[in-house]
Order: structure tokens, then sequence, then C-alpha cells
């Protein structure tokens, strides 16, 4: 079956979704992604989905649960790149996407993923994360 | 209403909900829909075909382009020989779900069309029709 590629980038994971996912696929995602966090002991995740036209109930309860899949296995997750459209659609339909922070480029996605693990990198110490 | 052309898709996997997304992006830009209305109409065709899949045990989209004076409009209408649902009200609610999604699907689509039937009848099957127009 066809997988989404997952790129290590040091501590982050990068997600580039460029196919319109079928639900079997968008399930794959899902658990590769858990997994790799696992693996490599990601720190963050970028999702980004400027190639997507669209983001359903089914995908955007997906894109919910592997952010709070990676939160409980420590790793933050930033969704980037929405098109305006699918923003709109997507509010109408129902789904704000709660618990998932989003950013409109990639730059931006890579500066909160930065700030958001920033602490427990320079310190260092037996100190325990802040939030 | 004058139909200006009409086609037939089977809802039998996941992949066909894939193709029924791309025939309905590829008609509703013939209609001549801008963007968000396009993104609308194809979300909702997406909810309802998983519908179809998941609920109805698959059946078919069945797509036209239609036109009412100078406007024109693409309408959808999505069938299944499946359970039925016993209690229409209680499905359109969002939240509402027997089965793997958000209950969104059928109040998310209302929302997302300009008009929305659904003629259901328990051992029967469901037939859900949704229109949007330009």
């Amino acid at each position: 079956m066809e997988r989404i590629p997952i790129i290590r980038m040091s501590k982050f994971l990068l997600v580039s979704i460029q196919v319109d996912m079928h639900d079997r696929l968008a399930l794959a995602l899902q658990e590769d992604l858990t997994a790799k966090i696992n693996e490599t002991n990601a720190r963050g995740v970028l999702i980004d989905i400027s190639s997507l036209e669209l983001v359903d109930s089914f995908i955007g309860r997906i894109i919910g649960t592997i952010a709070s899949m990676a939160r409980v296995l420590d790793a933050e997750t930033v969704v980037v790149g929405m098109q305006p459209a699918v923003a709109i659609t997507l509010v109408e339909l129902g789904m704000s996407l709660p618990g998932v922070r989003t950013a409109l480029t990639v730059e931006r996605g890579m500066q909160i993923l930065e700030r958001a693990i920033g602490p427990t990198v320079t310190e260092g110490t037996d100190a325990g994360p802040e939030e | 209403m004058p139909v200006l052309k009409s086609d037939t898709v089977p809802i039998r996997s996941d992949a066909d909900v894939v193709a029924v997304r791309q025939i309905v992006r590829v008609w509703s830009i013939e209609a001549k829909f801008g963007l968000v209305d396009q993104t609308k109409i194809i979300t909702a065709a997406s909810e309802l075909a998983r519908n179809t899949l998941e609920y109805g045990g698959g059946g078919h989209m069945f797509i036209e382009l239609v036109e009412e004076g100078v406007r024109k409009g693409v309408r959808l209408t999505f069938e299944d020989q499946g359970p039925g649902i016993a209690d229409v009200e209680q499905a359109l609610r969002d939240g509402y779900t027997s089965g793997k999604g958000m209950g969104l699907g059928l109040g998310g689509s209302k929302r997302l069309t300009n008009e929305f039937a659904i003629h259901s009848v328990v051992g029967v099957g469901t037939r859900v029709t949704v229109t949007k127009w330009k």
C-alpha cells in the first residue's frame, strides 16, 4: 500500500501531504507517525497540508488524533499551510481542530516548534519540562 | 429544472470516495463555482460518500449538472440499500454518530450546501440529495 513519507530533521518529523488521501492512507499516516515519534524521540511534528484541497471530518479527526497522540509521547504538532477555502469549509462543517496548533507557513510552524521545545533543550538538567 | 448532464459513480471502497471527490470537483468547476463553493460541495460529497460506504454498506452517487434560469448548480444524490436511519432528526444533530466518524457528516453536509433532502426507510435504505448553486 502507498504511504505518505515522513522526513526526519534533527528533533523534528516533517510530513507533507501531497495526495488526495483516502481513509486508509490517513489511518496509516497516523500509525506511522506515532511509531516514528517513538523510534526517533522526535520532539515535534510538522504537517504541511498546503497541497490539500479538502479536509473533511475524517481527515480532521485524524489530524486531531495525531496531535493528541504526539502530545502523550511528548512531541508538539503543528499543522501548516491550510488553504483559506479549506479553513472556511472546515469551520462551517463544524470542526475547529481543537488542540491542534496551526501556522500559515512552514517557517512559522518551525518557529512554533522550536519555541515549544526550547526550554527543555537548553536546560539539560533533571528539571521537568516547562509548559 | 433542466438537467444538462448526469452520471453515476459507484461507492464500494475508500478509493471510490476519492473518485467521488474528483468528479464533483470537475463538475463544480464546469458550473463555474468559485474555490470556496467548490471546496464546500466536495467536502459535503466526501462526508456523504463515506456515510454511504460506512453505514449504508456501499451504494452509488448520482451526479447532475442542473440549470435554473441563469444559474447553474450541481446536484448529488447518494443512495444505499443499507439498514436505513430510524431517527433522521437525531442523525442530523452534530455529534451523533454510530460509527467511526465525528457525527458531523449529515448536519455538516446540510450546512455546506443550499438544498438538502433525506429519505430513509429502516431495512430498505437511505437517499440523500444535496444541491449547491453558483
